[in-house]
């Protein structure tokens, strides 16, 4: 087992620079998911840990070892693809000892290894048949055996789950938490999912347009955002912005106040912010309830959406925001009445005109924690 | 849906056409085993000419045939099975190996190179064939095996062909074996070719069918019996006047058995790609 080192990592195509310097350290033992959105570089930062892409510029270390230069075989590391690709000519049980085969391991070593993953994964029944005489989710645990089998330093994911449906993602995915505790192994996990990712990970990687925008643990970035990327792309529903201006700012916190919010003290770090300037407040949809909190706002019923122990409604303000406010399951409301909305100061995010976060005074003790003394 | 008159019509001109295709082969069967040569010459003049009583069957020609002394049939057999063999083998291993290559690895030309062997299957045999006389003169070729195989194992269709497979073959699947620890050889033995079944089966019924009819690069290149083909040979035994026809007809029947036996080895693949490629588009 081991951990990575990328520093300043880059990736180009021609001209275009799709990975920016990529600068992450990855702890051995550690479940790191990549996360952002379509197009953002984590499929191509997979594979330059793979070995399956060159590494432009900078160092990619496994285990204290530089690696840039070795084929994937050489990095001690196995990727579980997001076809699956298991070789369609090739029976469960060859598809995952191809790699044992072909190192010339002795058959009897092969044998136990290949039967070993298969009771992990429970398909020692499966071991006879072909690809195609598998369900979607067999298959999928067929690419994860044939990568347990090689017993890599590292295990890459490239969105795994995604050929499968909602009910099987959610089973699989309570399977790969399960593996990663059993194994203790190093894994790397790309998804666009944030739920997988909130889920899955000890620590999340969000990325966006080949940058790092924040790296942190689940609830780090859930309640500590460092940006307006990662406050919008972490939590569902998405975190409402109320664009503000800034009233006063001192040691005590940062006044702000707009078309619908009254002159409201917000607790986090004044950073440069000066009277005058324009910031976005951001609160997430959970914090939104009803009008007996500190700060209240008036908007219009646009959508309800009732999920029966919830309430999701949209409202939109005068002062032309639209915000999305997760109530009780039985609050009575409906399309064109007017609602009075009330949040907590406490509970919501400043950022200032670049998008930065201003550092908030009151974090959850939970926001303080990695995954495994929270757990 | 199709109104039954349409059916009808379909059905009719299904069995025309499969009449057409049909009719000389059931020809050269039936007269290549009957025994009476004028027997045969009535024939000619009615249905009977498609059809042999098991009454009337006979192995006499092919006995004439196979022993005749002036006309060694079995080594012209083997010299195509020799020819046609090597140039299956080797063409199956040399075009899907340079396909390979144009599908996978990256190199400047390569698109250049893809579209100039894919204008290469328009140029006709013929029109290759006194330069590639010259060549094998220069190298002291003429009356060989090896200049009846060394030209024509580079093949523009079949490379084309397995281009056209790979390129729709999940790249994954080779990323993956090279992530399994595979080599790029190992890959396209292990992997790709397995996979590749299909298109195998189709380029050899192809190559063989094209070789093993050859006529003009045989007679332009083979002098006696040692290395000529049974192509060269059936059209010598049957410009030999006056054609006995019971003769000519075993001869062709011989001549034909490999061919078949190698269609229906590899038809079950071959009809598999041809609907594999359709459903595609
Ligand atoms: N081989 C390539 N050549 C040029 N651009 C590429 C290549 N592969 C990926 N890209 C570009 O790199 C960016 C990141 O792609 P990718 O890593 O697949 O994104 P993600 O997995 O986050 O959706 C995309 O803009 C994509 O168009
Ligand atoms: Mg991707």
């Amino acid at each position: 087992m081991a951990g990575l080192a990328l520093k300043d990592v880059r990736k180009q195509y021609g001209k275009v620079e799709v990975i920016k310097g990529i600068d992450l350290d990855v702890a051995d033992g550690e479940f790191v998911v990549f996360v952002g959105p379509s197009g953002c570089g984590k499929s191509t930062l997979l594979r330059m840990i793979a070995g399956l892409e060159e590494i432009s510029s900078g160092t990619l270390s496994i285990g204290g070892r530089v690696v840039n230069d070795l084929s994937p075989k050489e990095r001690g590391i196995a990727m579980v693809f997001q076809s699956y690709a298991l070789y369609p000519h090739k029976t469960v049980y060859d598809n995952m000892a191809f790699g044992l085969q072909l190192a010339k391991a002795p058959t009897s070593e092969i044998d136990a290894k290949v039967k070993r993953a298969a009771g992990i994964l429970h398909m020692e029944h499966l071991l006879d048949r072909k690809p195609s005489q598998l369900s979607g989710g067999q298959r999928q645990r067929v690419a994860i055996g044939r990568a347990i089998v090689r017993n890599p330093e590292v295990f890459l994911f490239d969105e795994p789950l995604s050929n499968l449906d909602a009910a099987l993602r959610v089973t699989m995915r309570a399977e790969l938490s399960k593996l990663h505790r059993d194994l203790g192994a190093t894994m790397i996990y790309v998804t666009h999912d944030q739920v997988e990712a909130m889920t899955l990970a000890d620590k999340i990687v969000v990325l966006e347009a080949g940058v790092v925008q924040q790296a942190g643990t689940p609830l780090q970035l859930y309640h500590n955002p460092q940006n307006r990327f990662v406050a919008g792309f972490i939590g569902s529903p998405k975190m409402n912005f109320i664009p503000v201006e800034i009233a006063e700012a001192g040691s005590g916190g940062v006044t702000v106040a707009s078309a619908d919010l009254a002159r409201t003290l917000i607790p986090v770090a004044p950073d440069a912010a000066v009277a005058g300037a324009k910031a976005v407040l951001g609160i997430r949809p959970e914090h939104v309830t009803g009008g007996d909190r500190p700060v209240t706002f008036k908007g219009r019923v646009e959508l309800v959406e009732r999920l029966g122990h919830q309430t999701v409604v949209e409202v939109a303000t005068a002062g032309g925001a639209t915000v999305t406010a997760l109530l009780d399951g039985t609050t009575l409301v409906r399309p064109g009445e007017t609602l009075t909305l009330g949040f907590d100061p406490a509970d919501a995010h400043l950022f200032g005109e670049s998008g930065r976060a201003m550092e908030r005074f009151h974090l959850p003790e939970i926001a303080r924690m990695t995954r495994r003394t929270a757990a | 849906m199709k109104t039954r008159g349409e059916h009808l019509l379909l059905v009719i001109i299904a069995v025309v056409v499969l009449a057409f295709v049909l009719a000389p082969l059931f020809l050269m069967f039936a007269t290549a085993f009957k025994a009476d040569e004028n027997q045969i010459l009535r024939d000619f003049g009615n249905a009977n000419a498609f059809w042999v009583w098991p009454s009337e069957m006979s192995l006499e020609n092919f006995r004439q045939v196979l022993g005749n002394d002036t006309f060694p049939v079995l080594r012209y057999m083997a010299n195509s099975v020799l020819i046609v063999v090597s140039i299956v083998v080797l063409g199956i291993l040399v075009n899907s190996l340079a396909a390979y290559a144009l599908a996978r690895l990256v190199f400047p030309g390569r698109n250049i190179l893809v579209i100039a062997v894919i204008a290469l299957i328009i140029v006709p045999m013929e029109s290759l064939a006194v330069p590639l006389l010259l060549m094998m003169n220069q190298v002291g070729w003429v009356d060989t095996y090896q200049a009846q195989i060394v030209p024509f194992i580079a093949h523009p269709f079949s490379i084309f062909l397995f281009y056209q497979f790979f390129a729709v073959l999940p790249k994954d699947l080779d990323e993956a074996a090279y992530v399994d620890g595979a080599s790029r050889l190992q890959t396209y033995w292990k992997i790709v070719m397995p996979l590749s079944l299909p298109t195998i089966a189709t380029v050899a019924i192809l190559q063989s069918l094209e070789y093993w009819n050859a006529f003009l690069w045989p007679l332009m290149v083979t002098r006696g019996s040692d290395v000529r083909p049974i192509s060269l040979a059936l059209a010598q035994f049957f410009g030999t006047p006056p054609p006995i026809w019971g003769d000519v007809m075993a001869f062709s029947v011989l001549m034909s058995l490999p061919i078949l036996v190698i269609y229906i080895a590899f038809q079950r693949w071959f009809i598999q790609s041809a609907i594999g490629s359709g459903v595609k588009g």
